[in-house]
């Protein structure tokens, strides 16, 4: 059997064989199984979608730099936002945190040996590839225009883009979610190491359930509407096209039942990811464990109860908009708890401004930015004037880029000596998150103006008196995206000629840094046994729970 | 998915590495079909609500579309799977009891017997037959004789339906898997997780088409005199 290809059966005590080293050859990695080889796999293919998407939005940025348009036709416009909303949402967002850091550090967090189901993890990740090259072919033989929400009937009816190719993607891409949520969830209940009860687990496992629980619940949903859409486009009858007795609010309401929970499987990630930084880098137990664990999986539940939010203006009734507006605050609730915890874990902390910690401070004043303009939105009132806005498109992405871009590439940061082994240089690292931040803002902030004044998004083109904010917004981007090539190049360069990390170079708690850097492949020699709470760094130990 | 992991496996008696005992991996492979049946429910719960929604706008077009239904095949088809659940447990029942290899292979080929002709009903009696009749949207709909909410009320039947058949098409394919590993011995009332977590994707599959059959054959009142 091929599997057994990159499963040494016995790393000898001290040596420098790991699970980069065990087996050479394109064959030992495309036939992995171990979850680290696979992280990696998913690594390299969600940064080259990033990059995709990334460009789609620096040609818009481009062209947005004169009021009638600088650069392409407005047909082009259409596909370049629906490309860069696709290829950023399905294909490097939503996999983002799980499918890389998650993947590697789910079985070392709880001191296992690999995931639960090793060979349908591998799976998941052909799958992500299938979808990911029917996209890529979409996008080069025309592109799609319908925008990243498919909505009907122009994506079922009249578009006359490659609709069918990236549905079919987006459908074959959700299965490989669907795996990796499965054998996470599994994973947790089943596979830790003694000692390791829920409540001595990282808040990253709590933050990976949670987003494992909306994988499974919510995914299967998109990809029946993405049928149900390929369905009318083929076969011509009436699911949502009101003109032939479909019912178009019926796939906005199956659509956002998945994608308004998805800006959690974005987000609560990087919630994870912001609690084991922000305890390391202030050398502190985190304020509240529970509660932080408990709001993960809130915000997984109430996800599923707030997606008419997005539909207070297309022809929902009052009382409901009322009833998904309630609710919608209602999700602030648990989000605000993570946002105080790790203020107060903060608090008489001794912090260090590593690049990990940078990102995370960052991420923590985007997101609370980005959280509080998604009240305004939450509000009906306010919601009818600022819906289908820049408002909107900056307040999104104040959640994911702000947020889980940020996060991402503060727990890249932070688990790259234990992914490699090698460390990076700093003081590169702190300047490119230094400038990631400012970018960020300056592209963004921006948009919340435009929208303000009732720039609408999604136009090629706009009035002469938007131009100044926009060019701002525009060297923002051109900022953001200089921002994110630096780590790129110094990461890569790292791999190679970085200094020797060692297990533990940050000094955190967590069983992932008990085991040498890079990991070996059976990832412990011995199955440790759990025996304190996390993140009891030493002087802040707490008495046992209760 | 969980069992096609296990059922590929050449070492299926033996604990896979990621495991430390035989029980652990037998709880993860039983999470892991419980967790993987959740995703299905969701799947055909998006089905089911839309056809809720459209049967509601349209009631008596979906009336209609399913009085062109054959009920005694679907009634049929739903004894026949009842009775592959039944052998499907049989076949379990022999393998937790250590009965010989035969006995189960035989409640196994049964199993299969009675999903290939519930397959074999449903194509040959009814999806032939509403071809026959211009049913089938997208194909050779009569939009002109029966309407457009009768083809909606079409769209979710071959939908609905077809989507269950590819899960019986599936499940036939993992008895195969299974009879091959019960003929090889892989077995015994130590172990028989393949045939235990299969058995819940079958009588899953079962449970879904309890569910269909009355919301496409038995709606509109159709034997009760006067009904609406």
């Amino acid at each position: 059997m091929s599997t057994a290809v990159a499963e040494p059966q016995h790393v000898p005590s001290g040596s420098q064989v790991n699970y980069l080293n065990a087996t050479y050859g394109i064959k030992s990695w495309l036939l992995t199984t171990d979850h680290k080889r696979i992280a990696l796999l998913y690594l390299a293919s969600i940064t080259l979608m990033f990059f995709v998407g990334g460009t789609a939005a620096v040609l818009m940025r481009f062209h947005l730099i004169e009021p009638q348009g600088a650069l392409v036709q407005p047909e082009t416009y259409n596909k370049l936002f629906s490309i860069h909303g696709i290829v950023m949402v399905f294909f490097f967002l939503v996999p983002s945190i799980p499918a890389t850091l998650g993947n590697f550090l789910v079985p070392l967090m709880i001191g296992a040996r690999d995931l639960a189901f090793p060979r349908i993890n591998l799976l998941s990740w052909y799958i992500y590839i299938t979808g990911a090259a029917l996209v890529l072919y979409a996008i080069l033989t025309g592109g799609v225009d319908t925008g990243w929400t498919f909505y009907t009937p122009y994506s079922s009816t009249y578009s006359h883009t490659h609709v069918i190719a990236a549905a079919v993607g987006i459908f074959i891409t959700g299965f490989s979610s669907i795996l990796t949520g499965l054998n996470f969830i599994v994973t947790i209940h089943k596979m830790r190491a003694p000692g390791m009860t829920w409540f001595r687990m990282p808040l990253f496992l709590w933050a990976m359930y949670a987003t494992s629980v909306i994988f499974i619940l919510g995914t299967p949903v998109i990809a029946i509407t993405l049928f149900l859409l390929g369905l009318e486009r083929i076969l011509h009858v009436g699911i949502f096209d009101p003109a032939i007795g479909g019912d178009p609010l019926l796939f906005q309401h199956l659509f956002w039942f998945y994608s308004h929970p998805a800006v959690y499987i974005m987000i609560l990630p990087g919630m994870g990811v912001i609690s084991e930084l922000v305890t390391c880098f202030s050398k502190k137990r985190i304020f509240g464990y529970s509660f932080v664990a408990f709001s993960s999986m809130a915000i997984a539940i109430i996800s599923f109860l707030v997606w008419g939010h997005h539909m207070f203006v297309t022809g929902q009734s009052i009382y409901t908009g009322l009833v998904f507006s309630v609710l919608s605050f209602l999700v602030a609730i648990p989000s605000a708890v993570k946002v105080f915890n790790w203020t107060a874990t903060l608090y008489k902390g001794s912090i260090s401004y590593d690049a990990p910690m940078l990102y995370a401070l960052g991420f923590i004043g985007l997101f609370t930015m980005g959280g509080l303009t998604g009240l305004f939105l939450a509000s009906l009132a306010t919601d009818v004037h600022l819906n289908g806005t820049y408002f909107i498109v900056a307040h999104f992405h104040y959640i994911m880029v702000g947020g889980a871009v940020m996060a991402y590439l503060g727990g890249i940061h932070f688990w790259w000596p234990k992914i490699t082994g090698r460390l990076y240089p700093d003081l590169w690292a702190r300047i490119a998150a230094v400038i990631i931040f400012f970018g960020f803002n300056l592209t963004f902030f921006p948009q919340f103006m435009l929208g303000y004044l009732g720039m609408p998004r999604r136009y090629a083109v706009y009035p002469a008196e938007f131009q100044v904010l926009n060019v701002m917004s525009s060297a923002g981007a051109s900022i953001l995206g200089i921002g994110y090539l630096i780590p790129l190049i110094y990461l890569i360069w790292s791999m190679r000629y970085g200094p020797i990390a060692g297990p533990n170079p940050w000094g955190a708690k967590g069983l992932e840094w008990q085991t040498p850097s890079p990991p070996p492949t059976e990832n412990f020699e011995e199955i440790p046994v759990v025996t304190e709470e996390p993140y009891n760094y030493p002087g802040t130990e707490v008495p046992a729970r209760g | 998915m969980a069992a096609h992991s296990r059922l590929h496996d050449p070492h299926a008696a033996e604990v896979a590495h990621q495991f430390e005992d035989p029980e652990q991996q037998r709880e993860a492979d039983s999470l892991g079909m419980w967790t993987f049946l959740v995703t299905e429910i969701m799947f055909f719960g998006a089905l089911f609500a839309s056809y809720v929604i459209y049967r509601s706008l349209y009631p008596a077009a979906f009336e209609t579309g399913s009085h062109l239904l054959e009920v005694k095949f679907g009634a049929t088809n739903t004894a026949v799977l009842i009775c592959s659940s039944l052998t499907m447990v049989l076949a379990i029942y022999c393998a937790q009891t250590g009965k010989s290899k035969s006995a189960i292979i035989t409640f196994l080929v049964l199993t299969m017997l009675l999903g290939a002709a519930f397959i074999g009903i449903k194509l040959h009696f009814e999806w032939f037959h509403d071809y026959a009749e211009g049913l089938v949207p997208g194909i050779n709909f009569n939009l002109a004789k029966y309407g457009s909410g009768v083809e909606l009320f079409m769209v979710f039947y071959f939908f609905m339906t077809g989507l269950h058949a590819l899960h019986m098409v599936i499940g036939l394919g993992i008895l195969t898997v299974l009879v091959v590993m019960t003929a090889r011995g892989r077995f015994s009332p130590r172990y028989y997780a393949p045939l235990d977590i299969s058995g819940l994707y079958w009588h899953f599959v079962d449970i879904i088409w309890i569910f269909l059959f009355p919301l496409l054959y038995l709606i509109g009142g159709r034997y009760t005199h006067g009904g609406h």
